[in-house]
């Protein structure tokens, strides 16, 4: 054996080591591990950020040749200071899966055959036009991803918004965060959390709102792990319908009946106002109150419409509103004892305690999910809590770039890289940076996700480009809308690195360099704009989604608004997206300064980064002193009166049980990618059903058994997992929907919140039955 | 010529005492972990034999609580000893 092979043995040995440890202990690190010598030679350390969650985790990756042969965690970077999660630790085994994508494929007498790629994109092209031309412009339309860089999601957005002129661009970040981005609107009018993780370095409290932090985002869960370990008195206090790692860890774990959340927030301002714990010189000074439309619905119907209309209010009649959600009578709705919501009251309400709250799918995955996003950000707002140090209402992604892509270049049906399609000033801005003309731009949004697949059911939509994301395991109710895809006159061009039950039903499958096979920026949870190069060359014939967009646009005819080299095509792009951003309030980090960094966090003005927004000691944006919600006219935060309303369907005699979805530590969203990875797939190889132990019990369930879950729109068979990782209290089950074996989203229901049309993947009715 | 890597539990508070030990033997290298009792140990031995009775002084050190293999690169002989302990 030569010395650089056995250099490699070891070094593959350690990196095992460090692999199960880091299963078996999240967040673990070993900086003392430097490794630099590899099989073939010295091994380049490259910086990028993570492939998978929204935390932005920074990596390096150890390339020896054209091969990505190790990571570890990136020191510079302040989101993890060198740890990862089990994820990040062999992501780049996502990239060699044995069945990777490199060769175009093409429909043919109902059979994919593999042609090149310039004859897939001719394909492309010519359907869009076809089908324009037919149908007219709104029968096309893109499904993109927070998965999307920003460059791809710019290129889809001026192609299909600017030239083509039709207003269905969408992403699967609707399914995760629009809830979120619409709270923040109603509360703020600015999108994306005003604070910043090193709250976690400050706060004293941290108060975790349906969010699985220790599974969903490990690193920032082993964050606060730390910053408990170093001082006795920091609490974590996990609310959750279901018990979790992150109940478990947590000082206290608080579970409450689904949707229930909505009473509890609104008890806990009961009571801060009750005992006078309000801050009053900064409620006074810095909010209004305001309500809005109730009895809102669920969009269970095609082309259902609703817009609220906010209506001022004020403290009084808050106060007033209020009273039906005292502890007791919400005790009665929500199983959370009164004692419990007058110490979470109590929590918040001390003014010498810091308090962080985080939140994630449980609370916009929901019919409701703006109304709740509001009512966490009142209790914070009541308290005074909020954009600083410690103190912070803190809503995490699920995406790399659901906030870099979907929420700032905006590529959802009613946005525009700045404002939103229906003012004329966001359009002319567009319109002029794109050099197209302004009535190119539709001033009407058309279709958002759930509707989108509607129209493709109906045949108002004839054609759709998927990139990033795989719709046939994620879209709720999914029976309906694989069928409708599959329907005749149906086009599907599926963008991946692997195959999926999308590329199944495709037309046309374009191969897609993945992740560092090509150039490009994600922009995480807390402002974080990250670049990473392509460090390693593209497999087989797959092209970068950004670079597929612009061939397709320039075959349509649209070679001025796509001019750009293969060299510099990610920096122009940045270059003229950036203008769109050019104020205090959002401007963004040159490209220059993105490729030496491990990432910059906007408003980045004067050579300045900011960590708290809306307050003038932090945020170059605030015009006043002390705090200045910019966002809104009245440079208040909203305080709204929000009701509890019951979830779209509950439980009842003949479908008992709530049916609760979500992930795992080990696989990202479909498993399309983690499935790939041995040790991944090897630690959590199939999906499973969590039964609660008792109801297991009286179904003469056990462990391992075969399980029947079925809704009013399907069902599924799956393996019973009793104490397991998870467990639901009485009258829930909870399935994971990685594993595209058990597809749980042909069980679930296509319910959304009518104000940020997020589909509720958390609550449906079901009944269970032994096989 | 093989070489193997663990993961090593100290006995409660001994993970310093541990670390110490194990790189007072011949033929490891111990990397600690930042931020949890545990420890990597890496043995590259010239032969079974001396894998074998390394392997031996390290599962006997007093400050060990458990040892895991994780990998594992060595010859059919080498592999039974370790399996025999």
């Amino acid at each position: 054996m030569d010395i650089t092979r056995r250099k490699f043995i070891k070094s593959a040995a350690v990196n095992s080591a460090i692999a199960t440890a880091v299963a078996l202990f999240p967040g673990i690190s070993f900086s003392a591990w430097t490794n630099k010598e590899g099989a073939s030679g010295q091994i380049l350390w490259e910086k990028t950020p993570c492939r998978f969650c929204g935390t932005g985790c920074g990596l390096l990756v150890g390339v020896s040749g054209d091969r990505a042969v190790a990571v570890k965690g990136d020191p510079n970077c302040s989101v993890n200071k060198g740890l990862c999660c089990v994820k990040g630790y062999h992501s780049i085994q996502a990239l060699y899966g044995k069945d990777r994508l490199t060769k175009a494929m093409v429909r043919k007498n109902g059979k994919l055959v593999t042609v090149p790629v310039k004859e897939a994109l001719d394909v492309i092209a010519n359907k869009m036009q076809e089908t324009i031309k037919k149908h007219g412009k709104d029968s096309v339309a893109m499904y993109g991803s927070g998965q999307w860089t920003i460059p791809d999601g710019y290129a889809a957005s001026k192609l299909f918004k600017g030239c083509i002129g039709t207003n269905n661009v969408e992403a699967n970040a609707r399914l995760c965060m629009a809830s979120a981005v619409v709270g923040f609107l109603t509360s703020f009018g600015k999108d994306e959390p005003m604070g910043c993780y090193d709250d976690i370095d400050h706060a004293d409290v941290f108060i975790t709102w349906g969010n699985n932090m220790a599974e969903m985002h490990p690193v920032l869960f082993s964050r606060m792990l730390a910053r408990r370990k170093k001082r006795k008195d920091i609490r974590i206090i996990d609310l959750a319908t279901r018990m979790t790692r992150s109940g478990q860890a947590a000082d206290k774990a608080i579970i409450f009946n689904p949707q229930t959340d909505l009473a509890i927030a609104n008890a806990i301002c009961y009571e801060i106002v009750r005992n006078d714990r309000v801050n009053w010189d900064f409620v006074k000074k810095h909010c209004s109150f305001h309500k809005g439309k109730t009895g809102i619905g669920y969009g269970i119907e095609d082309h259902f419409k609703f817009k609220d209309k906010a209506q001022n209010s004020s403290f009084q009649e808050f106060k007033t509103f209020l009273k039906d959600y005292t502890p007791e009578k919400v005790a009665k709705i929500s199983g959370v004892s009164a004692m419990d919501i007058k110490y979470l009251a109590s929590v918040y309400g001390d003014p010498d305690k810091k308090v962080t709250s985080f939140w994630c799918m449980g609370m916009n995955q929901h019919t409701r999910g703006t109304w709740i996003n509001n009512l966490v950000y009142n209790i914070h707002l009541l308290t005074g809590k909020i954009s600083t140090p410690g103190n912070s209402p803190f809503s995490l992604t699920g995406q790399p770039s659901a906030c870099g892509t979907v929420r700032e270049v905006g590529t959802l049906t009613h946005k525009l890289p700045f404002g939103v399609v229906m003012k004329e000033k966001a359009r002319e801005k567009a319109a002029k940076i794109w050099k197209v003309p302004v009535k190119n731009i539709d001033p009407k949004p058309s279709y958002h996700t759930v509707e989108m697949f509607r129209a493709l059911d109906r045949g108002d939509i004839r054609f759709m480009w998927v990139q990033v994301t795989n719709p046939m395991v994620t879209i709720p109710n999914l029976k309906r809308y694989r069928d409708g895809a599959q329907k005749k006159d149906r086009f599907l061009v599926v963008s991946d690195v692997y195959p999926t039950p999308t590329t199944d039903v495709a037309d046309v499958i374009l191969p897609a360099a993945m992740w560092i096979e090509r150039e490009g920026f994600y922009g995480n949870s807390e402002r974080r704009t990250q670049h990473f190069e392509q460090i390693l060359p593209a497999q087989g014939d797959s092209i970068c989604d950004t670079w597929q967009i612009i061939e397709v646009a320039r075959r349509m005819g649209f070679e001025k608004q796509f001019p750009w080299k293969q060299e510099t095509y990610i920096k122009d792009i940045w270059n003229e997206y950036i203008q769109f951003h050019d104020y205090p309030a959002h401007r963004m980090a040159p490209y220059n300064l993105l490729k030496e960094r491990s990432g910059v966090q906007w408003p980045f003005v004067n050579g300045k980064e900011t960590k708290w927004r809306f307050n003038a000691k932090y945020d170059p944006a605030c015009e006043q002193k002390g705090f200045d919600f910019y966002g809104k006219p009245d440079r208040k935060a909203w305080i709204w009166l929000r009701p509890y309303e019951p979830a779209a369907e509950s439980p009842d005699r003949e479908y008992p049980f709530w049916l609760n979805t979500g992930r795992v530590l080990e696989h990202w969203h479909t498993g399309s990618m983690t499935r790939r990875i041995p040790i991944l797939h090897g630690s959590m190889p199939a999906a499973y059903v969590e039964l609660n132990p008792d109801d297991a019990a009286d179904l003469g369930i056990v462990n391992n058994s075969k399980v029947k879950i079925t809704s009013r729109r399907g069902s599924i068979v799956m393996i019973a997992s009793i104490n397991g990782r998870g467990r639901p209290p009485r009258g829930m089950v909870f399935v994971p929907f990685f594993d595209e074996k058990y597809l749980i989203n042909e069980v679930t229901l296509d319910a959304f919140c009518p104000m940020s049309k997020q589909p509720d993947y958390k609550k449906c009715a079901v009944k269970i039955e032994r096989v | 010529m093989p070489v193997f890597s663990y993961l090593a539990h100290p006995v409660e508070g001994a993970k310093d005492k541990l670390m110490n030990e194990v790189k007072e033997c011949d033929h490891c290298e111990v990397i600690p972990a930042d931020n949890e009792d545990i420890l990597i140990i890496l043995t590259d031995t010239p032969d079974d034999d001396a894998e074998k009775k390394l392997w031996k002084k390290l599962t006997n050190l007093k400050s060990m609580r458990s040892l895991d293999m994780i990998f594992g690169h060595a010859g059919e002989d080498a592999r039974k000893n370790i399996k025999k302990g």
